[in-house]
Order: structure tokens, then C-alpha cells, then sequence
């Protein structure tokens, strides 16, 4: 898997449960699940990260690299103030005084549409509610200043109206600081409204890449058509007798029983042909990115229905 | 169905719920010494005629779980009155609730926790039949059998265990056992939030040819207005325990009247950039069940709020044919 991310650019890692998303998080951040080993290339603003020790792995994370995920509650202590938390976590990566550290702390809580920042310092994250949680979460993981956030489902437990203040915030606050942000989701809703690139990622692998637009537009790889098709949308008219939704056949195997020298969605696709249970196919070029398929080899102008 | 069934006057709908109250004790302070209540519904009132879905779509605290469990027998409201198949549903107790459990059956969000982990899924799906002494031997066996061809499941999964299956699989089982009884109306909770996208498609398809080959009756609830509009006839949107807006379902997405109707159906993420959408921020934090605000309970967050709001509570009142929403200013959205 290879990508990268520019500086105040918001990327996407779209997938379903099982496709390696939380996987490649961990990696990112040099804690690869038990047993697995991640190899290649990773650096961040200049800097190889895979040759990190232990120690120095700790300064990047929450330094320059920092993370929010779904469950805010389990971010914070829940016997010790927000204030003191972040404060403690601005102190770990800049060198900065107890009162210095408390002025950025309000700040980053300020910049988090907190009404009281300074009453803020105070609370303690149970008594938040879900939306103020994840804000003050965010507050504590942009405190430091990293120039890359990794976003790994920030929104799925919140409900749709607080869930939109949430990413409305995290877009002003990457256009603001230049803020590289990777947000994995399963949600193409959000990735349409508040991303600049995808990586469509299933069973472990890229299978697509491209601009927001481009894939939304004219998506290559059958799997993102399925997924497309089938992201539940509002309707507004009367439903017909008999009509039915867009969905994928099957499940995705397991990936441990994943086929070798096969498409691993090769048992799903609709447009399976010869080729895709001989081999597996790479990432080919496509009118406007990249797909791993085999309609794409050979054809790196073609542009599909 | 069976001849036995009480069958509603004619112009009786399959359910009505009239009034329904429910208040929970919470514990607070240190020790859980002193407690207070929260009331999970105020006062709510719906139909659901035969054959025909009624989404009821909430956000968490709205109470839309409680309507299910109360309408399920799971849970009993504190007053109000629920009319089913003809019935008082609510005086129904001991064995003739039992019996008539038949005709209402409930599929929850996550099989995982809903179906037996130490059961396999043929004997899960045949144990209402067994119960209910339904059918027992060589007829249950091949029951079994056309339930999990109905569901869309190969013969061999009836064999599985649970954790054998896919979330989706799971969930067509527990599809399975509920409409083992041929009931005419399940309740269906949150049923496909725990599902991917591409699977949770497949299951409201399911869902959608049950219907319509059984003549199926569902209380669809939801958080996810999207996923509701692509199965409900009807919506209804609660908010802190009551009904703020209900009717039919493409009316109230194309013209949604109330604007808290409005702020969901603009949440809802559209995968068209193209779409140009409107975006109807709300302000503040959804208040909590326990202290609702006075007047309108919206009125906080809403972005239509008169002085007027704070003050009275809108009534749910008919403002078109069919149309029903509790707002002083209905339709005027910024």
C-alpha cells in the first residue's frame, strides 16, 4: 500500500469491516497489531519513521502525528480534569511552562467551539456530552500542534446533527493550520462532503485511488460501483412495488482464507472475466486515478460507463 | 393465516398506540442514593395500518427504543393504550400473551448479542415453533428449511453456529426466527446500524420481499433517516420523547415542515458532491431527557426560534392531509 499526504490536504481510507483499515492505523503509528510485521517506507515531514525506536516513536505520536478516534470517552482519564490532560499532553512535546501550556490548552479548546474554555479546564469528560466529548478530544490531540491527524471513524458513535459540527470543525481547522488529515471512515456520505482524495482500501489492499470528485463521478473499480450504489441516500418519492436497493453479493472472506493468485473480490464482482481468478491484478492507471483491476490493464485512457 | 387469529374491525389499523408514558428512575450522586426520573416518552401516538411500515427515526435519548420494547411487550409504559390485531395489546397477560406473541415479533441491531452463541441456527429459527407447540418432528424440520430459503440462507447454514456466520448471516437468522410464527407485524431495531453499507443493502432488500410476499407490517426504527426513507411508508421523527413530525415518508423528506426534520434530513451525508445541499447547522447540544428544556423542546437548538417558543409547547397538530407536526412556524426554514 503506498500513498502519501500533502499538507493541509484531507485524505480518505474508505472500507468496509475486515478490509485493513484499522490495521494500516496502527502502522501509521507504529503500533502494528500483535505478530505483524510493517515493512516498506513511512516517513512524515522528512523523517523515516519505520527506523524509529520505541522511545523516539513516542515523541511522533500525539507530537507530530496525532490521532482521534471513535470512543473519546476512553481518550481521557476519567478521574482527571480535561484541562490537566491536555495540558500534560502539550507539555510532553513542546517545551513549554505550566502557564504557556495552559494558555494553548485554552486556545485549542477555544479553536474547538467550546463556549467556556476556561470553565472547560475544569470538567471532567464524563460529565460531557458525546458531541463536547469528541471536541474536547480533538482539543487534546491538536493541543501539541502535529502536522498530521489521523481521524479513525471521529464521528461514528455521535449522532448525524453533532456528528456535522464535529467535521465542520475538524475542516476549519485543517484549512487554518495546514493540517494533513487521514480519516478513515466507512462512510462515503462524509468522505464526499469533507475529503480531497480516496483510497478505496478491500481485503487489506488499495483497489482504488482518486480526487473526491473523479471517484463519485465515474468510480473504476466494481467494488467501489457496489459500495457507491449501495450508500443509502434520502429519497423523496414514492417507492414503486418492487423495487430494490443496489447492493454487493456475498461477504468479504475472511482474510486469512483470502484466495492467493486470485482478485480477492473476484467472488463478488459482477464483471468477473478470465483473468481475475488466473492472477492478482496491480493498481493500473485509470482516466482519473488508479484501480486494482483488470479492466483498467492495458487501457490507462479508458474511461468506463 | 390460522382461522383462530382475532382480526381488527376493517377500518381498524393493524396497531394504534395511543398516549404512551414512560418515565425511568436514574440514579445520581456518588452511591446512586439520590434519584431522579427521566422520562423516555411524554405522550406518544401512532398507527400502523396492515401491510404498511412506519419508520420511526431519533436520535440517542429520543426514546424511539423504548416505543419498541413497549409495543414488543418488552417493556411496560407507565399510561397509554395500544390497540393490535383488534385487541387491548396491553391487557394481554400470561398465557394468552404468550400465545398471541406470534403475530408480533422483534429483530434487534445486533444478532451477536440476540441470537443463542451455544445454538445452532436451524435450532435457533425452530425454537419459537417449539415454544409456541407450533409444529414439532418432520414438519419443523422442513419449516426450518423454507424459513432459511425465505431468508436467503443455503440449507447447510441451519448447521452453524453464530460465530460461524457473517454479521450478515447472523442477522438473516435472527430475520429467520422471527418470522418463524408468521407474525403481521415485527419490530425492527436499529436491524442494520451494525452492518456495512453493501450488506446492510441487502438486508433492507430482504426486508423489503418479506413484506411484500407476507404481507409483513414493520415498525422500522432508526437513527439513520436515509436508511429509513428506502423502506418506511410513513415517518415518524422523535425528539425528547415525543412525536415532533409524522407523515408520509416521501412528503416529509421532499418537505420536511418541522426543522428539526429539516436539520436531519440535511445532516444525512449525500455521496454526490455535486449536490450542492443545503446544511442547516443547530446550535448547541442536544439537551438531555432528564431536564428537558421549557417551552419547545427544540426551541435551544432550533434555527427558527421566536420568543414565543421558550415559553409554549407546540402541540402535534394535522396542518395538511396526513400531515402531522408540533411547531409553531411549520415549513418556514431559513
Amino acid at each position: 500500500m503506498s500513498f502519501t499526504l500533502a499538507a493541509g490536504e484531507s485524505l480518505a481510507v474508505v472500507g468496509e469491516s475486515g478490509s485493513g483499515k484499522t490495521q494500516l492505523a496502527r502502522a501509521l503509528l507504529g503500533l502494528p497489531p500483535g505478530g505483524a510485521r510493517v515493512s516498506g517506507h513511512l516517513a512524515s515531514g522528512g523523517r523515516d519513521l519505520l527506523s524509529l525506536s520505541e522511545d523516539e516513536w513516542r515523541g511522533v505520536r500525539g507530537g507530530q502525528i496525532g490521532l482521534v478516534f471513535q470512543e473519546p470517552a476512553s481518550a481521557f482519564d476519567p478521574v482527571r480534569t480535561i484541562g490537566a490532560q491536555i495540558v500534560e499532553a502539550i507539555r510532553l512535546h513542546r517545551p513549554v511552562s505550566r502557564s504557556e501550556a495552559r494558555a494553548i490548552a485554552i486556545s485549542a479548546l477555544r479553536d474547538a467551539a467550546f463556549p467556556d474554555p476556561e470553565g472547560a479546564l475544569e470538567e471532567y469528560a464524563h460529565r460531557l456530552s458525546g458531541g463536547l466529548r469528541q471536541r474536547a478530544f480533538l482539543a487534546l490531540t491538536l493541543a501539541p500542534g502535529p502536522k498530521v491527524l489521523l481521524a479513525d471513524e471521529p464521528t461514528v458513535s455521535l449522532d448525524a446533527t453533532v456528528a456535522a459540527q464535529v467535521l465542520e470543525l475538524l475542516d476549519q481547522t485543517r484549512a487554518a493550520r495546514g493540517l494533513g488529515v487521514l480519516l478513515i471512515t466507512h462512510d462515503l456520505g462524509i468522505v464526499a462532503e469533507h475529503c480531497d482524495r480516496v483510497l478505496v482500501l478491500y481485503a487489506g489492499r488499495v483497489v482504488e485511488e482518486a480526487a473526491t470528485a473523479d471517484l463519485f463521478r465515474a468510480p473504476c473499480h466494481p467494488y467501489t460501483r457496489g459500495l457507491l450504489a449501495s450508500v443509502p441516500r434520502i429519497r423523496s418519492e414514492g417507492r414503486r412495488e418492487g423495487e430494490r436497493y443496489e447492493a454487493i453479493p456475498g461477504a468479504l472472506a475472511d482474510l486469512s482464507a483470502r484466495p492467493t493468485g486470485a482478485c480477492a473480490f473476484a467472488p463478488r464482482c459482477p464483471e468477473r472475466f478470465e483473468p481475475c481468478d488466473r492472477s492478482e491484478p496491480e493498481l493500473y492507471r485509470t482516466a482519473s486515478g488508479r484501480a486494482r483491476c483488470f479492466l483498467y490493464q492495458g487501457a490507462p485512457a479508458q474511461v468506463r460507463p | 393465516m390460522s382461522a383462530e387469529r382475532a382480526r381488527e374491525p376493517p377500518d381498524e389499523p393493524l396497531l394504534s398506540a395511543i398516549g404512551l408514558q414512560k418515565r425511568y428512575a436514574v440514579r445520581r450522586g456518588l452511591f446512586g442514593s439520590a434519584t431522579a426520573s427521566l422520562a423516555a416518552l411524554r405522550g406518544v401516538d401512532f398507527e400502523i395500518a396492515g401491510g404498511q411500515t412506519l419508520g420511526l427515526v431519533g436520535e440517542s435519548g429520543s426514546g424511539k427504543t423504548t416505543v419498541g420494547r413497549i409495543v414488543a411487550r418488552l417493556t411496560e409504559p407507565d399510561s397509554g393504550s395500544i390497540r393490535f390485531g383488534g385487541q387491548d395489546w396491553l391487557a394481554l397477560s400470561g398465557r394468552e400473551l404468550r400465545r398471541r406473541r406470534r403475530d408480533l415479533q422483534v429483530v434487534f441491531q445486533d444478532p451477536q448479542t440476540s441470537l443463542n452463541p451455544r445454538m445452532r441456527a436451524a435450532d435457533q429459527i425452530g425454537e419459537p415453533l417449539r415454544v409456541q407447540g407450533l409444529a414439532r418432528g418432520r414438519a419443523l424440520r422442513e419449516r426450518v428449511r423454507e424459513l432459511l430459503a425465505d431468508v436467503g440462507l443455503p440449507p447447510e447454514a441451519g448447521a452453524r453456529f453464530p460465530r460461524e456466520l457473517s454479521g450478515g448471516q447472523r442477522q438473516r437468522v435472527a430475520i429467520a426466527r422471527a418470522l418463524a410464527t408468521g407474525p403481521r407485524l415485527v419490530v425492527c431495531d436499529e436491524p442494520v446500524s451494525a452492518l456495512d453499507v453493501s450488506i446492510a443493502a441487502q438486508i433492507v432488500n430482504l426486508l423489503l420481499d418479506l413484506r411484500e410476499r407476507a404481507g409483513l407490517s414493520y415498525l422500522f426504527i432508526s437513527h439513520d433517516l436515509a436508511v429509513v426513507s428506502r423502506i418506511a411508508d410513513r415517518i415518524a421523527i422523535l425528539y425528547l420523547g415525543r412525536i415532533v413530525e409524522e407523515g408520509p415518508a416521501h412528503q416529509l423528506t421532499a418537505l420536511p415542515l418541522h426543522p428539526y426534520s429539516a436539520a436531519l434530513v440535511a445532516a444525512a451525508p449525500d455521496p454526490d458532491p455535486s449536490g450542492g445541499r443545503l446544511r442547516i447547522p443547530l446550535g448547541g447540544e442536544p439537551p438531555s431527557a432528564a431536564e428537558p428544556p421549557p417551552g419547545c423542546p427544540f426551541h435551544p437548538r432550533c434555527p427558527i426560534a421566536r420568543p414565543q417558543c421558550g415559553q409554549e409547547r407546540p402541540e402535534l397538530l394535522e396542518v395538511a392531509p396526513g400531515r402531522r407536526v408540533a411547531c409553531f412556524f411549520p415549513g418556514e426554514m431559513p
